[in-house]
């Protein structure tokens, strides 16, 4: 029995395995590893204002931006589907949530909810028509980009009329007790606290540089938490994983495939309408043009996280990373003595490299099949 | 040659069937998949569907399984009327299946393969998350009692030898199968080893008042287990037999669908 019980935790048929061929495997693999090589670039190339504190918090803050949508496009590509309209659900999210607080005057705690519902319904429509008609996501939420930026625009012109922008949302919430979670800055009083204690940076005036840390990293590194969480240590992320890994083999083992993808596109807008709330709030307007591409950049960002286009392999953390790796770039090259435009090239290019190690990864873990 | 005497067979139990199909039809479009098939598993028998390559053996298992609505007829599981809409719902009624296709992510590892629907948890609330040690240790443990040792349980499915990833597919079915155990065609990667231990535990859930079905296109195999035989031939059943009332030659010549067998060179007759 013993000799058994050794045998369960050693077997001669395995080589040992080092730490490095552990990390390895990992799907996060490739976005921890770019992230370091932009890091290294940008700290050679760029100002070392950009690695100072106030340099940090302004280039996390895009990438937080970016990175909520990018992180729900991850839990939806492991589940095996895309969402192309979640950039034109930012700017559908975020023309209701204007309206509804500057036309119709609601409260927060009545216009967040309802901006939530609103998403999660059209995120249940996109996932019912998808599920329904077995047709590709890719083609059914294509649809909804040009249905929803269409609606945006119109919506828009009807609650301004006529105008394509929606201003006055600073002053509506102004003083509503719930703004403070979806605006501004946290931990205000912390940082003063440090900047008296002259731990970080400040003004001549005393104030600190950076008044504190902007709410859209505080949710961005919450969810990102949270996602992994669910993907890796409950049997929700393990319905995940097979949905997108075999949506037939999963659903004949008993994982409730329909509502696992229905769930995930929710979420996705859900996560979408996080965005546009935080960023309409911070604007203090909307406009049609929110979020404009953002479907791509997310999709990029899961991408270079790991994920597979084919589904069921990635993680929430590489699609944190991507989103750094996202705002470094476009941030970082002000720093630097290039032209920003650059940033589109550098993008493309990470994009191929990232597949192209993402498929050689998959192939490791799947033993070349 | 009796071999088969080692296993215990009940005494065509004369229980109420746990599950009875009466009559089930399913078509495809114009496809006629099957064309009113009955059958009935008891509790404690080891009931054996037989027949040729498209008979309609696995589209009847996967009506029973609810992965199929069939077209028409019914289904009474224990005495009740039954309809089951997804194979999650005849999981929960305690329907266990190995599907032809074995139903596995090869991405993923065998533990997360193992208990893909069915994951243990442990902590309350929010804080409810997977039972990662005691998954690995039972997907080992009855992975072991197969016949196979693994590696590691967090070895991916895709990268198993085929008769590891069917012997994944059966320990699992095992583990959940606590009325009906569906067995379609689980031993056709098999080793010697590993299809006698796969005999020995159909006789084993057996005996502890499960209800097998096993698809088989090996007679000795069939015989060596089985309590009934139904041989299905073009989606229509040929008949039920019951053990001892018919001969393995009889069987073979059923299963064949009645046509005659391609004649064998000498040395390698009687040996199919
Ligand atoms: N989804 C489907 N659509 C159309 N036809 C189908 C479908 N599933 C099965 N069939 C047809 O039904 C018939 C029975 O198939 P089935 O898979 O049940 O055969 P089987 O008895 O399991 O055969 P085998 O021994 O080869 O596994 C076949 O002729 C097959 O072509
Ligand atoms: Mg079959």
């Amino acid at each position: 029995m013993s000799e058994d019980a050794a045998q369960a935790v050693r077997d001669e048929r395995m080589k040992a395995e080092g730490l490095g061929a552990r990390i390895l495997k990992r799907p996060e693999l490739g976005a921890v590893a770019g992230f370091i090589l932009v890091t290294v670039f940008f700290l050679l190339t760029a100002d070392p204002a950009m690695f100072t504190f106030s340099g940090i918090v302004n280039f996390m803050t895009p990438a937080a931006q970016l990175g909520i949508l990018a992180i729900g496009a991850s839990l939806l590509m492991i589940g095996g589907e895309f969402d192309l309209s979640i950039g034109s659900m930012v700017a559908f999210a975020g023309l209701f949530f204007a309206a509804a607080t500057v036309t119709l005057g609601l409260p927060l705690i009545i216009a967040i909810p309802a901006t939530f519902l609103l998403s999660a319904m059209v995120g249940s429509i996109n996932g019912i028509i998808v599920i329904r008609s077995g047709l590709p996501s890719f083609i059914v939420t294509l649809a909804f980009l040009f249905v929803l930026r269409g609606l945006s625009l119109v919506g828009l012109k009807i609650a301004t009329g006529g105008s394509t922008q929606l201003r006055g949302v600073r002053e509506a919430v102004e003083g509503d007790w719930l703004a403070p979670f979806f605006s501004g800055d946290a931990f205000g009083a912390l940082f003063k606290v440090l900047a008296d204690a002259g731990i970080i940076e400040t003004f001549n005036n005393g104030a600190p540089k950076v008044p504190g840390l902007p709410i859209e990293i505080v949710w961005f590194v919450l969810i990102a938490l949270l996602a992994t969480w669910v993907l890796l240590r409950t049997p929700v992320g393990n319905w995940i994983f097979a949905a997108g890994g075999d949506a037939n083999a999963a659903s004949n083992a008993g994982v409730p495939v329909r509502k696992v993808k229905i769930s995930l596109f929710m979420v996705t807008a859900c996560c979408a309408a996080l965005v546009a709330i935080i960023t309409v709030m911070d604007a203090g307007s909307t406009d049609a043009r929110r979020g404009f591409m953002k479907e791509f950049e997310a999709i990029i960002a899961a991408v270079i996280g790991g994920c597979l286009l084919t589904g069921g392999y990635g993680s929430a953390i590489g699609a944190f990373f991507g989103a750094v790796i996202f705002g470094m770039v476009v941030i970082g090259l002000t720093y630097t003595d290039f032209d920003q435009d650059w940033f589109q090239v550098f993008l493309g290019g990470m994009l191929l490299v990232a597949v192209l190690f993402n498929n050689a990864i998959r192939k490791r873990v799947t033993g070349e099949r | 040659m009796t071999a088969d005497s080692k296993f215990h067979h009940g005494e065509a139990p004369d229980v109420a069937p746990i599950i009875e199909m009466q009559n089930i039809e399913k078509h495809f479009g114009n496809i006629i998949a099957l064309a009113g098939v009955s059958f009935d598993v008891k509790p404690g028998e080891c009931h054996c569907l037989l027949g040729d390559n498209g008979a309609g053996k696995s589209t009847f298992i996967k009506t029973m399984s609810g992965v199929h609505k069939p077209t028409s007829g019914q289904i009474l599981f224990e005495g009740k009327q039954m309809s089951f809409s997804t194979p999650r719902d005849a999981m929960e009624a305690g329907i266990a299946t190995v599907f032809q296709d074995l139903a596995m992510i090869p991405l993923m590892s065998v533990t997360r393969n193992f208990f893909m629907g069915r994951e243990p948890t442990k902590g309350v609330g929010p804080f409810k998350r997977l039972d990662m040690d005691r998954m690995n240790e039972i997907a080992m443990t009855e992975m072991r009692e197969m016949g196979i040792n693994l590696r590691a349980p967090d070895q991916a499915v895709g990268t198993l030898s085929g008769g590891e990833r069917q012997t994944v597919a059966i320990a699992r079915a095992v583990h959940f199968g606590a009325k009906i155990l569906i067995l379609d065609e689980p031993t056709s990667a098999l080793g010697v080893r590993q299809t006698s231990n796969v005999l020995a535990t159909i006789d084993k859930v057996r005996k502890q008042g499960v209800g097998v079905v096993f698809i088989s296109h090996n007679v000795r195999h069939a015989m060596a287990v089985g309590d009934r035989f139904t041989v299905l031939n073009r989606g229509k059943t040929l008949g039920t037999a019951k053990r001892g009332e018919i001969t393995s030659e009889q069987l073979q010549d059923l299963m064949a669908g009645g046509q005659e067998l391609a004649k064998l060179e000498g040395s390698l007759g009687g040996t199919v």
